[in-house]
């Protein structure tokens, strides 16, 4: 079953000089391990190459648990000079959660999706 | 006032994350929070070089643009509950953000109760090794264009001895953020400097805290699966921390948001680059094995941070005049907008040609953002082509301007909403300088004992 990464986890994108950095939070710590093995960050390089150049490099934190990506951007995007809409890159974030992964159906129901909030 | 004695927890609230932060949520913290302390961060990378630029023109200028409003507001709450302030608005001209805080106090006629202690030091444009390599492509900085501004990140030991002196305002520039809150807990409890743990302890407090509402439920709203009730009564955050730097983090009673351990954990790794080695003027805070617990409603407790030797140098922000960046906007709606929209930018490009290097075309709400690949995933209704140039002077930036501007008449139909304008675009880049290089002082101003 394909599954956006938005399904099963959130995340917060930052800035630092010349780099992005990407959380990536599971709603459930039980789709963490799911996440450890679809979310290499080549996958996420090649997902993001639009803004993203070179290699990404991911942390992983299990107490979290949580995994973070740190993204090179191009020589002339830096957070001041950009000519970007978004020169921060704050919206990488939504980037990153549209990343489709193939997990087994019989994963998925094993896990269960999180809630929806309906209220 | 003697350090080191206090064993009840301290209590710190965070009433600012960024310059334009929101007023009334600060105003709360001091009047209902109980607050020991609060803090307001309120300097960004280029919010610093900016302010030298305001200050080169009028040497009474160059600190934040909301001082004035913020401490009217804020000042007669510190002075009526016994808060004291931490700060970092004075920007680019603490001093002069120093001298016009008594002004504001005398004014409002608390100046017997109002006692400011500025931070300097943290300018270090006089000392600047211009030859030195840019963190973020090895270049000279000198390489870049003419340099305005240096400023270094200080830490908690440049506020020590404002705090020592007893001070209720203390105004600095550009302290790292986390470094407002630890040094409250440093002074209060009285740590070491080289207790590496306790530091640690005390910058993830700071670091959790110094984006204001965004720990406690700002910035993270996204239905269906990420509901903050009551966003429009976003309660700031609020520390409770004991004098072995366990924290129990949560917000304003009665006020809207969330403290969960998912905002508590999109806020602990924002711009965290190595979680190993968070590197801050003080220490380096290891993340590795931090624990969040819920421990109520809307309280976490956060634990597991460990620290090592803070770094011999200090980072410092390079301001440069980096050109003119010149954009233009007009939208297109309806059937056929994103075509139209297309075409404008072709056209735009054709008659820019090559007599601006450096330009980009976007189309807003389809591709301007992540680009076209995840842009076919969603459709619009409507449509607004973005030009943006950057040149070396305004003149050459304005051609996208101007040719955005020619698709009234000359442009696809039903093009409207037109809007341009030009900047000079200040840049920033990063080095280090050695900590024997920054001299580090305070100043007492105003009335009170």
């Amino acid at each position: 079953m394909k599954i956006a990464l938005h399904e099963v986890a959130h995340s917060r994108a930052g800035d630092k000089g010349q780099l992005i950095t990407l959380s990536l939070i599971p709603y459930d710590p039980a789709w963490y391990p799911v996440l450890c093995e679809l979310a290499q960050p080549a996958r996420i390089g090649a997902h993001l190459r639009d803004r993203v150049v070179g290699d990404v490099v991911r942390y992983e934190m299990p107490k979290l648990p949580a995994l973070t990506f740190v993204c090179s951007r191009a020589g002339s995007d830096s957070v001041t000079t950009s000519l970007h809409v978004d020169g921060h890159g704050k919206t990488m974030s939504s980037a990153l959660l549209e990343l489709e992964i193939d997990v087994p159906d019989e994963q998925v129901r094993a896990l269960g999706l999180p809630q929806r909030w309906d209220g | 006032m003697t350090p080191g004695i206090r064993t009840a927890p301290l209590r710190i609230g965070c009433g600012a994350g960024f310059a334009g932060d929101r007023l009334g949520p600060a105003v709360d913290l001091v009047r209902e929070g109980r607050l020991d302390y609060l803090i307001l961060e309120c300097l960004g990378e280029r919010t610093i070089a900016l302010g030298q630029l305001r200050r080169t023109r009028d040497p009474r200028a160059g600190y934040d643009a909301l001082l004035e409003r913020r401490a009217r507001a804020l000042l007669p709450e510190i002075v009526a509950t016994g808060t004291r302030l931490v700060t970092n608005f004075g920007s680019a001209n603490p001093v002069a953000a120093g001298h016009r805080l008594v002004e504001i106090a005398d004014e409002l006629g608390i100046s017997g109760a109002v006692s400011v202690a500025v931070v300097t030091g943290d300018d270090v444009f006089a000392q600047l090794d211009v030859s030195a390599p840019a963190w973020e492509d090895g270049v000279a900085l000198d390489q870049h264009g003419e340099l305005v501004s240096a400023h270094a990140y200080i830490g908690a030991d440049a506020l020590l001895p404002a705090l020592e002196s007893g001070a209720n305002v203390i105004v600095a520039g550009r302290v790292a953020d986390p470094s407002l809150c630890l040094a409250p807990l440093v002074h209060e409890f009285g740590w070491q400097l080289d207790d590496w743990d306790a530091l640690a302890r005390g910058t993830l407090v700071g670091h959790l805290m110094e984006c204001a509402g965004q720990l406690t439920g700002g910035y993270y709203a996204d239905l269906p699966l990420k509901p903050v009730p009551g966003l429009d009564n976003l309660g700031y955050p609020i520390a409770a921390v004991t004098a072995t730097g366990e924290a129990t983090l949560t917000k304003l009673t009665g006020t809207g948001g969330v403290v969960d351990r998912h905002t508590a954990i999109e806020q602990l790794l924002y711009e965290v680059t190595d979680p190993r080695a968070y590197l801050t003027p003080d220490v380096t805070l290891d993340f590795t094995d931090i624990e969040i617990d819920e421990v109520g409603p809307d309280a976490v407790q956060v634990r597991g941070a460990a620290g090592r030797p803070r770094p011999d140098s200090l980072k410092v922000s390079v301001g440069y005049r980096a050109g003119f960046r010149s954009e233009g906007e007009i939208s297109y709606a309806g059937r056929g907008a994103v075509g139209r929209a297309r075409l404008a930018g072709d056209l735009v490009r054709s008659w820019i040609g090559d007599e601006v290097e450096e330009f980009r075309v976007d189309l807003v709400g389809v591709s301007s953002i992540h680009g076209e690949e995840l842009a076919r995933r969603y459709q619009p209704y409507e449509c607004r082509l973005r030009v943006a140039a950057i040149a070396n002077s305004a003149e050459l930036a304005e051609v996208v301007a101007d040719a955005v501007t020619a698709l009234y008449t000359n442009g696809p139909a039903g093009g409207g909403g037109l809007r341009t304008r030009t900047d000079e675009v200040i840049g920033v880049l990063s080095t280090t300088i050695p900590r024997a290089d920054v001299e580090l002082d305070f100043m007492e101003l105003g009335g009170a004992a």
